[in-house]
């Protein structure tokens, strides 16, 4: 691969008073025992907008991700250093409780990971949890997330039917369903549609342009389309840095940075 | 990895190169024939038009194919619009060689006026060069030029100025030269149409170089 000067980046700066942030990290370090994955990003997310993540395999961008709602603490020997600001607190402080945290910030993976359980439980699984037993409620919230998902029609006479009897497609939009069920702010996803074929990736990412109007939506992908769809903003990762970050329409006709230009237009990664 | 892909993009950009060299000759000729009133030379211009525009159909027909394939971003994408833009430009500046053409052989022995002549000549050469340095300035990426390029056409539209004065003048002079007046006055205004194109290509440069997209040398302002 070709070495690429990382002081020559180009990172957007979002006006404040025009860019609600949702969500954002200074200065992220993420550690795997002494070897430095994540070499200090500083990002902002953009309230209900889509912000795509890119870069080649092992440029740091899943595991950035991964830190955003602190997935890498049970990884042995990883630390991550920096802040990563929501609604004013730094959640990657010490004394944040976690699962609560999650529960504003959740994540969909890139295999569909349905529990083994029916559609229904799928998404009632953590709100029961969380203290929902209100019936009327609950079937409320299955119907309300799984229209958002865009499943709702295909599904609604067979709740009771088991997730994992669904279609890829069909099962990744109920993991969305399903994040969606604890109504975080934001919404991560790593790669939610590489394991679709073309129709189902189509329908997940009308999902997601759908759910814009009610999340923020970070998303890491290798497709590079997939990103000039549906995002609006976009952030190059290159060997742990993020080389770009720009409005994706500028990311997909003029990068500023030519390590970008060669990824997007495929000539590396 | 995408090493037929950029054989493609080579060839396009080879061949759209031959049809600006194909354009190029065709306006030299068009107007060599008009000055020498050599009608057989005229002929082969509208002839070798079939030539131009087929090849601007095989241009479109490409990048239509690549772009359908390969879904070009960034500076790969800029090459393929510019060169589908571009294109249309180069094929209507090989109408106009056409319509000079044309003039060339509907003119029967006209009184001639050897001033309005030499003027249109000089006009052609500056046209031709102008033709000539844009397909440098295309094939080397050169913004910078492409610019320049677009300034001289407004020496172009002096010329037209100059010859659209004069042809009124020889006219009121001696009414027996109008028939011809009106054909050098058709033929000024195809080059300065051909100066227009040309200047249209320099905008496409400026694009295929910066992504950025730039109205160069509007004529709202100016009247003749």
């Amino acid at each position: 691969m070709q070495n690429y000067a990382s002081e020559d980046r180009y990172i957007k700066e979002l006006d404040p008073k025009k860019h609600e942030i949702a969500l954002s990290t200074e200065d992220l370090h993420v550690f795997y025992g002494t070897s430095e994955a994540i070499h200090g990003v500083s990002l902002p997310f953009e309230r209900f907008k889509i912000t795509a993540l890119i870069g080649a395999s092992g440029s740091g961008k899943s595991t950035y991700l991964r830190s955003l709602n602190r997935m890498n603490d049970n990884i042995e020997g990883t630390r991550v250093d920096g802040k990563i600001m929501y609604r004013d607190i730094d959640i990657n402080g010490k004394g944040v409780n976690v699962y609560e945290m999650r529960k504003h910030i959740g994540m969909v993976f890139q295999r569909p990971n349905p529990f083994s359980k029916s559609i229904y439980d799928n998404i009632t699984f953590a709100p029961k949890r969380n203290g929902i037993k209100n019936k009327k409620v609950l079937d409320e919230l299955v119907e309300t997330t799984l229209k958002q998902a865009a499943l709702w029609d295909q599904v609604k006479d067979q709740l009771d039917q088991s997730a994992l009897a669904l279609s890829g497609g069909q099962q990744q939009r109920l993991c969305i369903a399903r994040a969606i069920a604890m109504k975080p702010d934001i919404l991560l996803l790593d790669e939610p549609a590489s394991a679709l074929d073309p129709i189902s990736t189509s329908t997940v990412e009308d999902t997601l342009l759908s759910l814009k109007d009610h999340y923020t939506i970070i998303i890491v992908t290798h497709n590079m389309q997939q990103a000039g769809r549906i995002s609006d903003y976009t952030a190059f990762f290159h060997l742990g840095n993020v080389l770009e970050y720009d409005i994706t329409s500028n990311v997909f006709q003029r990068p500023k940075i030519q390590a970008t230009e060669d990824y997007v237009s495929g000539r590396f990664g | 990895m995408r090493q037929i892909f950029e054989d493609e993009l080579n060839e396009l950009h080879v061949r759209f190169s031959e049809m600006g060299m194909m354009v190029n000759e065709a306006i030299y000729k068009s107007v060599r024939a008009f000055i020498d009133h050599d009608k057989n030379l005229a002929r082969e211009v509208i002839e070798s038009d079939k030539q131009i525009n087929k090849r601007e159909v095989d241009l479109e027909q490409r990048s239509f194919e690549m772009i359908a394939l390969q879904q070009p971003v960034t500076s790969d994408l800029r090459m393929i619009v510019t060169v589908m833009k571009a294109s249309s430009d180069l094929e209507r500046m090989g109408d106009h060689a056409v319509s000079i053409g044309k003039s060339t052989i509907r003119v029967k022995g006209n009184r001639r006026v050897p001033a309005i002549e030499k003027d249109i000549a000089d006009m052609a050469e500056v046209v031709k060069k102008m033709g000539e340095a844009i397909l440098d300035a295309y094939v080397k990426e050169d913004e910078t030029r492409a610019l320049e390029i677009a300034n001289i056409d407004r020496e172009i539209d002096r010329y037209s100025d100059k010859i659209y004065k004069a042809c009124v003048q020889e006219t009121q002079h001696d009414p027996s030269t109008v028939v011809g007046n009106m054909d050098y006055l058709l033929v000024a205004s195809y080059l300065e149409r051909i100066g227009d194109y040309v200047t249209n290509i320099c905008e496409w440069i400026v694009y295929l170089k910066t992504g950025k997209i730039v109205e160069l040398n509007t004529n709202l302002n100016e009247t003749l």
